[in-house]
């Protein structure tokens, strides 16, 4: 493993809101991964991220980049879960709150385009969590 | 077209200006939202040649624009910008601007100039 790094984020705390996905651009512009890769990873955790702080109760996110340059992103929650992750993986769809739209959020694209730019994905949630695996490699 | 025609079209103020250089490089795109979703999901070619328009004047524009690669942003509307907002763009080395036009002749303004929309298809 090159890196590895843990953060934590509290809900509904719109004002620290992406500044884990801006620490990990950063660390990621420095390990030579290409600039579309980054980008694609950047998104992605940002999206991760701002839903965590607008649906979760709170969680950690760890971010590891591998030997062969692999990077993963895990996003465990501690709850209350997404109850039908079929309808939140579908555009549009939003159970945001009004606070959460403010900030420019909640317009149900998150879940949808962290699956599009992503090479790995998958997620599992229940009333006691949800967890989010997602894995880029060089295209 | 120079990022000072553009703000020149726009009748925008420099609120902060991080990097005077940034002022003669060449855009050539628009696109406009106070969605960041929409900006994370539709911005996918052209991000640095592309102007960032919202209205949404919080820290989250600077760092969506930053995760998509944009490097200039501009505020329509005219509307309050604080301390907060000047600090987010300073620490992620964003120039900020802002405009009295509405997103809709904002973009108008530009269009007529020559600026083009993205292809989102």
């Amino acid at each position: 493993m090159i890196l590895t790094k843990e953060y934590n984020v509290k809900k509904n705390d719109f004002v620290n809101a992406g500044k884990v996905s801006v620490e990990v651009k950063r660390l990621l512009k420095e390990t030579g991964i290409s600039p579309s890769t980054i980008r694609r990873i950047g998104i992605a955790c940002y999206e991760a991220e701002i839903n965590m702080i607008i649906h979760s109760l709170g969680g950690d996110i760890t971010f590891n980049v591998e030997d062969d340059g692999k990077v993963t992103l895990s996003f465990d929650d501690v709850g209350p879960g997404i109850p039908d992750i079929e309808r939140a993986l579908v555009e549009g769809f939003s159970t945001a709150s009004m606070e959460a739209k403010e900030m420019g959020f909640g317009a149900g694209m998150g879940l949808p385009n962290i699956k599009r730019v992503s090479d790995e994905f998958s997620i599992s949630s229940s009333s006691e969590g949800t967890h989010l695996l997602i894995g880029f490699v060089e295209q | 077209m120079k990022a000072r025609k553009i703000l020149e079209i726009l009748d925008a103020k420099q609120v902060f200006v991080q990097d005077e250089d940034m002022l003669d490089k060449d855009y050539e795109y628009c696109f406009a939202t106070d969605l960041m979703s929409d900006a994370l999901a539709l911005i996918k070619n052209h991000n640095e040649s592309l102007v960032f328009i919202t209205g949404l004047c919080n820290p989250q524009a600077f760092r969506t624009a930053m995760m998509l690669d944009v490097d200039f942003v501009v505020f329509v509307r005219d509307k309050h910008t604080d301390e907060t907002l000047i600090e987010a763009a300073k620490d992620l080395g964003f120039n900020f601007f802002k405009s009295p036009k509405t997103m809709f002749d904002a973009c108008v303004c530009l269009g007529n100039e020559g600026i083009k929309g993205l292809d989102i298809n």
